[in-house]
């Protein structure tokens, strides 16, 4: 990779900001945390929910969402290798040069949720951009009610963040559930869905704002747990994924119904996602 | 003579339009003949045009045919639309430096566009809602798109797959040109009435040859067209559009349109309205030059919805789906108007002859038994 990205653009939107690897952290077998700092000037700071289009040299871009709540310019973000862009920015080492734009789209609305009971609930990398939630609560811990994380991965191994998650098992200002799909030996955590300590938790359903991501079906299983409990649709918020190309709004690849999700979404009501999440292949 | 008055020109004047343009900077883009077909191409003369042509357009149809007259506006839309000037097929958007080099980006050139119809002026007005009215505009389109200078032509002759009254675009042209004219054909004699929608259209024809136009004539001018709006080909179906795409998702229909849609994408080319585009990103052999390139996409290719583990609309129905419903439904959530603008393109250029207004009658004949 080269060490510049300062180039020429006929369009400023499409041009990628230059940020340098600070630290690459390895996640599990396809995931690593990239902590990022500007090399010339930065991009606004990221709210948890909002995403970046992060460019690996002549690559190409992928959309990630922040995984921090970074103030100093810095960018945090957890990716998980699963096609040749993600791939390379999983192999970027530190003092490599990538690509950034943003920040673009919708926030998860930590602030709008003030003196609510916070439930989170993860599935597998969908624990990235949920860690942003986490940490926000967290830092400003008064101002919410309990907070529940919920946690599922495939084995004990997939989860990220798994110093961290053993820090928030033993802090008594969270509530924590890990679980698994598959359990290996010594594993000391729960067996099954994240629907499974989701339909266990006693909620106050008019005090209580969820935030969900992860594939699509773990999102909808868990979303309608929340409606049996008697959480309004508007309450449970959830973060989507489509194809993302220019995250401005003009290349079409997100479109979910009539939503452009990179402007819209990712995160989004599941009043205004259920209808859409029904009908298949929209 | 100031903005919204009226003049005469004849065949003379037309090509004086053209030349003061030209003598102005601007590249004069019009209606030429080419391979058959009218397209648009930049025109050095009023005898770039096609004059005595006219053609015949049908589902999935499109054929020149010789007028007996002289008229150069006498066809409906070709396979081409403004689009491909104001937002081209292929562009790179951003490049890293080239070591050694000062490569400096190529000005846009200023465009005249000329014979610019009701329902494309609209597109263009579809096009900055979409590219430039969001928080993010797109520079490269509005550099290209300030400073056009439009010559509109007001449709006394509408073609077979024209729908642009239901849509409420034409035949007249609506705001945004600066010239706009209205073919009258006599015999031998071609003359234009010709009214000014801008400061500098109006200070525009008074430099071309032109006389005052006779009340009579611009009577005349106003009947064409009201009579013209008559003449539609096709009819779109009255009603909230949205919703009866949005109510008709689940419908049995978009399988049965699927089994004649070729999913190839001709009606998102030919579509004046159609934005959507794919990035790629490339270097050269040594791996220090890359470039970001921006190209038009269609949402009938299987991998426009791919994400890490497939496509999300795998299925023809769903592509079909896709794309009738974002152009008449979902565009009105996304951008606050109809992405349909009444042209016809869609249909004569779809290899099976796919017709948006008799698929949409089809889904409000469900809605009505329903």
């Amino acid at each position: 990779m080269t060490e510049t990205l300062t180039g020429r653009a006929t369009t400023a939107a499409m041009a990628p900001v230059p940020y340098r690897v600070l630290s690459r952290v390895r996640e599990n077998a396809d995931s690593v945390t990239l902590h990022l700092e500007p090399v010339d000037s930065a991009l606004p700071n990221a709210l948890p929910g909002e995403f970046m289009m992060l460019y690996a040299f002549g690559v190409g871009e992928v959309a990630i969402s922040t995984s921090g709540i970074n103030s100093d310019g810095t960018l945090t973000h957890t990716i998980r290798s699963v096609g040749a862009v993600s791939a390379a920015l999983c192999a970027a080492a530190p003092g490599t040069t990538v690509g950034a734009r943003g920040p673009f789209g919708t926030s998860w609305g930590l602030a709008a949720a003030a003196g609510r009971d916070l439930v989170i609930v993860a599935g597998g990398v969908g624990l990235a951009p949920l860690r942003a939630v986490v940490l926000g609560a967290l830092a400003a811990r008064h101002q919410y009610g309990r907070v529940i994380l919920i946690a599922g991965a495939r084995s004990a191994r997939d989860f990220l963040y798994t110093a961290e998650l053993a820090a928030w098992q033993s802090d008594s200002r969270l509530e924590v559930h890990m679980t698994v799909d598959v359990p290996v030996q010594g594993w000391p955590g729960e067996t099954g869905l994240v629907t499974e300590p989701l339909r266990r938790l006693h909620l106050h359903p008019d005090r209580t704002t969820a935030f969900l991501c992860g594939p699509e079906p773990m999102m909808r299983f868990g979303a309608q747990a929340l409606l049996a409990k008697g959480l309004a649709e508007c309450d449970v918020r959830v973060s989507l994924e489509r194809n993302m190309q220019c995250g401005v709004g003009w290349c079409g690849h997100c479109q979910l119904g009539p939503l452009l999700l990179c402007r819209d979404g990712p995160v989004v009501g599941y009043d205004v996602a259920r209808p859409l999440l029904e009908v298949e292949q929209l | 003579m100031t903005s919204g008055g009226s003049v005469m020109i004849d065949s003379t004047g037309l090509d004086g339009l053209i030349q003061e343009l030209r003598r102005r900077g601007f590249r004069v883009v019009g209606p030429t003949l080419r391979d058959n077909a009218i397209v648009l191409d930049e025109i050095a003369g009023a005898d770039d045009l096609p004059v005595g042509w006219g053609v015949d357009v049908a589902p999935g149809s499109y054929r020149l045919r010789a007028r007996n007259d002289l008229a150069a506006f006498g066809h409906s839309a070709g396979p081409q639309s403004w689009k491909q000037f104001l937002h081209p097929p292929r562009q790179m958007v951003w490049s890293s430096d080239e070591p050694g080099g000062s490569a400096e980006a190529v000005p846009e050139p200023r465009y005249a566009f000329l014979g610019v119809r009701g329902c494309d002026l609209a597109a263009i007005a579809v096009l900055d809602r979409v590219l430039a009215g969001g928080s993010h505009p797109d520079t490269s389109y509005t550099g290209r798109r300030d400073g056009v200078f439009i010559v509109g032509v007001n449709c006394t002759e509408p073609g077979a797959l024209c729908f642009c009254t239901s849509m409420g675009t034409g035949p007249r042209c609506g705001p945004g040109y600066d010239l706009a004219l209205t073919e009258r054909v006599d015999g031998d004699a071609v003359t234009y009435l010709a009214e000014a929608g801008s400061e500098e259209g109006a200070e525009l024809l008074a430099a071309i040859p032109h006389r005052p136009a006779e009340p009579a004539e611009r009577a005349a001018a106003d009947d064409e067209i009201a009579s013209a709006a008559t003449k539609m080909g096709r009819q779109m179906p009255t009603g909230d559009l949205r919703q009866l795409l949005v109510d008709s998702r689940e419908s049995p229909h978009w399988d049965e349109v699927a089994s004649r849609c070729l999913t190839c994408g001709n009606c998102t080319m030919v579509c004046p309205t159609c934005f959507c585009t794919s990035t790629s990103d490339v270097t050269d052999l040594t791996g220090s030059h890359a470039e970001r390139w921006m190209e038009w996409a269609s949402c009938f290719e299987l991998d426009f919805t791919f994400v890490h583990d497939g496509p999300v609309r795998t299925s023809g129905p769903s592509r079909y789906r896709h794309w009738l419903t974002h152009k008449l439904s979902s565009w009105h959530d996304q951008f606050g108007t109809s992405g349909c603008v009444g042209c016809g393109r869609c249909i004569a250029w779809c290899p099976t002859g796919i017709d948006i207004t008799e698929e949409m009658a089809r889904f409000a004949r469900e809605r009505d038994d329903d």
